[in-house]
């Protein structure tokens, strides 16, 4: 599996991506650029957590129209694997290539912590390797992670098996609608989510549980 | 010309920051203060003076960047 990780001016999640792809597939993902209007050929695209343009307007506003999102929006429309984690997520949705928004957390703290999830979908590239329902701790470091979008789209998202991740009954860190923690595309081949599955690939850095999303992709890229 | 572009959550998209400012105010002894809710303000200077033009390309500007049209409104005031 060939992989490339963006990097925006602060993101600061794109060398935790780095090093989890490198252990999880032996491979160096190629890193790019914000201003390259070309991406290399690869399988998966992954856009990092971190603080893209300072957060400036909204998170993820600036970034999404950057050159390089052009391509990784090509890549996406052609059915290409992209992994949106934290402001990748919000990146995502600015760029539509999600649905919703990211707002500022209910209780306007910044919440960094390991919190429970349940995967709630593993019809999917990215979850195929965990078990339906399965409970799994990821860390979140966010102040704007509360997922909203309206009634019509969180039911379409549900009754179409597009939230592939929740937050667990009672870990909800940040209010988002339906205990959302991580959505799919309409073609199931973009995946956002705010929890950080790349910092939980190794027992020494606290738990392995991000282990089978990357094998997953593995699995079917390979 | 110059225009103004407030930008406000839409009715129903819940504002944490305006509870957490209105909890502050009735703190400070303002009773009467109700619901209160955050926006922002962009103040943008502009060539031309075709103010139907203008109206029509901050119109565009708004729904590519300015707002998130999924949880936000916008009204363009130009003067």
């Amino acid at each position: 599996m060939k992989s490339a990780v963006i990097v925006f001016p602060a993101s600061n999640c794109d060398r935790d991506a780095k090093v989890a792809l490198e252990e999880m597939t032996g491979k160096t993902p190629a890193m790019v650029w914000h201003q390259d209007s070309s991406l290399p050929d690869v399988d998966l695209v992954v856009l990092p957590g971190g603080f893209s343009y300072g957060d400036y307007l909204r998170c993820g506003a600036m970034a999404s129209q950057s050159n390089v999102m052009r391509e990784v929006k090509r890549h996406a429309d052609k059915g290409g694997k992209v992994l949106g984690i934290c402001n990748g997520f919000q990146v995502l949705t600015e760029s539509h290539l999600l649905p919703g928004a990211l707002m500022r957390n209910a209780a306007l703290k910044f919440v960094c912590k390991p919190v429970g999830l349940e995967v709630s979908e593993t019809q999917s590239a990215f979850t195929r390797k965990y078990e339906n329902g399965q409970r799994v701790t990821f860390p979140v470091a966010h102040g704007e992670g509360s997922y909203f979008a309206d009634e019509e789209t969180l039911d379409r998202l549900e009754g179409e098996n597009r939230v592939a991740f929740r937050y667990a009954k009672g870990e909800n860190p940040n209010g988002s609608a339906r205990d959302i923690a991580g959505i799919l595309s309409e073609k199931r081949n973009v995946l956002g989510l705010m929890p950080h599955p790349e910092r939980v690939v190794d027992k020494v850095l606290g738990g392995t549980d991000g282990r089978a999303l990357f094998q997953s992709l593995i699995e079917n890229l390979t | 010309m110059k225009a103004r572009v407030f930008i406000t959550l839409k009715n129903g998209v819940l504002d944490p920051q305006g509870k957490a400012i209105g909890h502050a105010l009735n703190g400070l002894g303002f009773g009467s203060v109700g619901e209160v809710r955050q926006g922002k303000v962009i103040d943008l200077e502009l060539s031309g003076t075709d103010q139907d033009k203008a109206k029509e390309e901050l119109k565009a500007m708004c729904e590519k960047l300015l707002a998130n049209t999924v949880i936000e409104k916008y009204e363009i005031e130009i003067k």
